[in-house]
């Protein structure tokens, strides 16, 4: 005993007194007395710069002890008024603000909006175009679910799912990158087309990733879906009947947790997903744990899907044949005249609307439906109002209803696993 | 500020009719400033099962009905009598459109009536319906349908929030996405410029004026006390056999 002492690394102070009693240390317990609340509630500010509300939003809980009686979420801190913004755009340059609404899952957003300002305008865009738009789409439905999967884990105190799901994040960013330039502003969508046809040797990459994938996947299965910390934080809490999510106009995997089978894809199917061979994951409870479990599982369906995209993946042009929608090559426009001009008129002047109307086109989102809502009149080069029918904005008015009764670290789990971002509920 | 002329022709994405810093203090102005071309024709009913109940059942409170976008049905109803007629359509079970997907509105501009936009979905029968209401702009008033979907709480928030219509009925109807004491209108209606009506130096000047009430509702204010101090114990200091939990409370 008096040759050697043990080391203490953690739980010390330097300053540590002979006696063992710290000096005036931080890391030090020290019995705390307690404000008397005297049967009083609590008001408690979370946000809006706080890591566990994923984004700038604030809640203001009104507590009972540890228990949430009341919680207002306050939005707004983002809000950028990109509507109003799209109403002084024409049609191809809304595309950039799409992507900076939900900067999780960029391509579906940049996608939705095209897919939007074509039904409004009646054109048909071509094969390869549906596919390639259809294989971006679900590599980025993979993508958003990611970042919620590692984001709501380390809510719950996992950490190490977090590593894993960055890491497959990151081999998508360099799919975004190789295809659009960028990582997350990807904006590659244009009205009739793509800004670019997929790069030579794009497709191996992402069979490549696809292999491998799943496998990562399920090592985060294994870490999560056992894990007693896990099923005790997430089983049984927040839970919301079939019915009152739907009366609550909750969409994609919170509704389906809750087992109405509503997706877009299937119910009011785009691009032929009906020929697509892939299931709808429904959950049970309606709690965070299926939450967890349907979007889980719609990362595997996405997997099977790009799997059969990139099998039928047709040759042919990627922009449709008009010149009044699609730009000349670059090559031609900057040798010959005609083409120079065409491209001149065509981006000074944007592409006309045929006729007056008005058009909702939904797509099933990472988070739910996305809606996209636009009115033209006839000839009009911009938008006279463009609307996005936001997911986790209505996902997210549901938080309240969710939280009342829980506990504190519980209103910040069932914030998680509702999936919001914030970019796309201030617009 | 001068607000921008609405009928003003544009040239061009440019602007050219204002000149420099003017230009800038108006911010730009409004798209498309075309004369209104007659509207669309009238669509045939039985095209959708919904319409032709519509019209069946509340024959003098449809206003019209159109086909859009290919396929995309659109009823113009009574504003006085939304909220039954909507009810109608959650409840029969023959529509059942339980599912309020979006409550937006739409500024045509030119003194035109405000749109309230309604997108429904029915599970049952996958069904889609879009329901209009104009409300003329010295009576920006409808019902709200809250109580018929709760998802409408948020966006009817929204909608008084950018357009200025208020719901009659709605729980909580409050600005959601603007700050609560903006001042500056309702920033969606065509008649708003781009970067607001205030200059930018009062806009900073409001920012800066900024105080604790302005982040909490009244209701949060009556919950919410003042902090107490909370002493901690001095860990140097001697042990005292009083010292401990709710000394000083």
């Amino acid at each position: 005993m008096a040759e050697k002492t043990v080391e203490y690394a953690v739980g010390r102070h330097p300053e540590m007194g002979v006696d063992g009693r710290a000096a005036a240390s931080p890391l030090q317990p020290f019995d705390v007395p307690e404000p008397s609340l005297g049967g009083d509630h609590m008001l408690v500010n979370i946000g809006p710069q706080h890591p566990a509300t994923h984004g700038v939003l604030r809640l203001v809980a009104e507590l009972d002890g540890e228990t949430v009686v009341n919680v207002t979420p306050h939005i707004g801190f983002l809000h950028s008024s990109f509507e109003k913004l799209g109403e002084f755009r024409t049609w191809n340059q809304v595309v950039p603000l799409t992507d900076r609404m939900d900067y999780l899952a960029p391509l579906i957003y940049n996608c939705a909006y095209v897919m939007g300002v074509e039904k409004l305008m009646g054109i048909e865009v071509t094969e390869r175009c549906k596919v390639v738009r259809l294989i971006l789409m679900e590599m980025d439905r993979i993508f958003g679910h990611l970042l919620w999967l590692g984001t709501t884990a380390i809510d719950v105190g996992a950490f190490t799912p977090f590593l894993y799901t960055f890491q497959e994040r990151e081999r998508i960013y360099k799919l975004h990158e190789a295809l659009t330039g960028a990582r997350i502003t990807t904006s590659a969508t244009r009205v009739g087309g793509m800004m670019a046809d997929l790069p030579e040797g794009w497709t191996d990459s992402l069979l490549e990733f696809l292999d491998t994938f799943p496998e990562t996947l399920e090592e985060v299965h294994r870490l999560l879906t056992n894990n007693g910390i896990h099923i005790g934080r997430t089983q049984g809490v927040g839970v919301i009947s079939g019915e009152e999510a739907l009366n609550h106009g909750l969409t994609g995997p919170n509704l389906r947790a809750s087992g109405v089978e509503y997706d877009v894809r299937k119910d009011q199917p785009y691009y032929d997903y009906e020929t697509y061979d892939f299931e709808v994951p429904v959950g049970t409870w309606g709690d965070c744990y299926d939450r967890y479990l349907v979007r889980m599982e719609e990362m595997n369906q996405s997997v099977q899907i790009l799997r059969q995209a990139l099998d039928r993946l047709p040759d042919g042009p990627i922009n449709v044949d008009d010149p009044s929608i699609s730009l000349p090559s670059k090559t031609d426009a900057m040798n010959d005249m005609e083409s120079m001009i065409h491209h001149f008129k065509l981006i000074t002047d944007g592409i006309p609307a045929p006729e007056a109307g008005d058009c909702y086109f939904p797509v099933e989102g990472s988070k739910g439906e996305l809606g996209m809502y636009l009115v033209a009149r006839k000839g009009s080069t911009k938008p006279v109002r463009w609307r996005i029918r936001p997911p986790s904005f209505v996902n997210l008015s549901v938080l309240p209803k969710l939280a009342q009764g829980h506990m504190v670290s519980d209103l910040i789990m069932i914030n998680a696993s509702l999936d919001i971002v914030l970019g796309e509920i201030d617009r | 500020m001068s607000e921008p002329e609405r009928n003003e022709p544009e040239d061009g994405p440019q602007g050219e009719a204002s000149a420099g810093l003017d230009a800038l203090d108006e911010g730009p102005r409004p798209s498309d400033p075309e004369p209104d071309e007659p509207g669309l024709p009238e669509a045939d009913p039985d095209a959708h099962p919904t319409v032709r109940a519509l019209l069946d059942t509340f024959e003098d409170a449809v206003v019209r009905h159109e086909t859009v976008s290919g396929d995309q049905h659109v009823v113009y109803l009574d504003p006085e009598r939304n909220r039954e007629i909507l009810r109608w359509l959650h409840d029969e079970p023959e529509h059942a459109y339980k599912l309020l997907v979006d409550v937006t509105g739409v500024d045509l501009g030119d003194g035109a009536p405000l749109q309230v936009v309604y997108q429904l979905f029915s599970l049952d029968h996958a069904r889609a319906l879009r329901v209009k209401c104009l409300l003329p702009l010295d009576a920006l008033e409808i019902d709200s349908v809250v109580p018929i979907w709760a998802a409408a709480d948020w966006l009817e928030r929204e909608v008084y929030d950018l357009f200025g219509i208020t719901f009659r009925d709605h729980p909580d109807l409050r600005r959601i996405l603007m700050p609560q004491d903006y001042a500056e209108g309702h920033p969606l209606r065509k008649d708003f410029p781009l970067r607001g009506r205030f200059s930018r130096a009062e806009q900073t000047r409001r920012a800066l004026a900024q105080d604790v009430d302005r982040f909490y509702m009244p209701s949060e204010r009556a919950i919410g006390r003042e902090p107490q101090e909370v002493h901690f114990p001095d860990p140097n200091a001697p042990d005292e056999p009083e010292s401990g939990p709710g000394a000083d409370a």
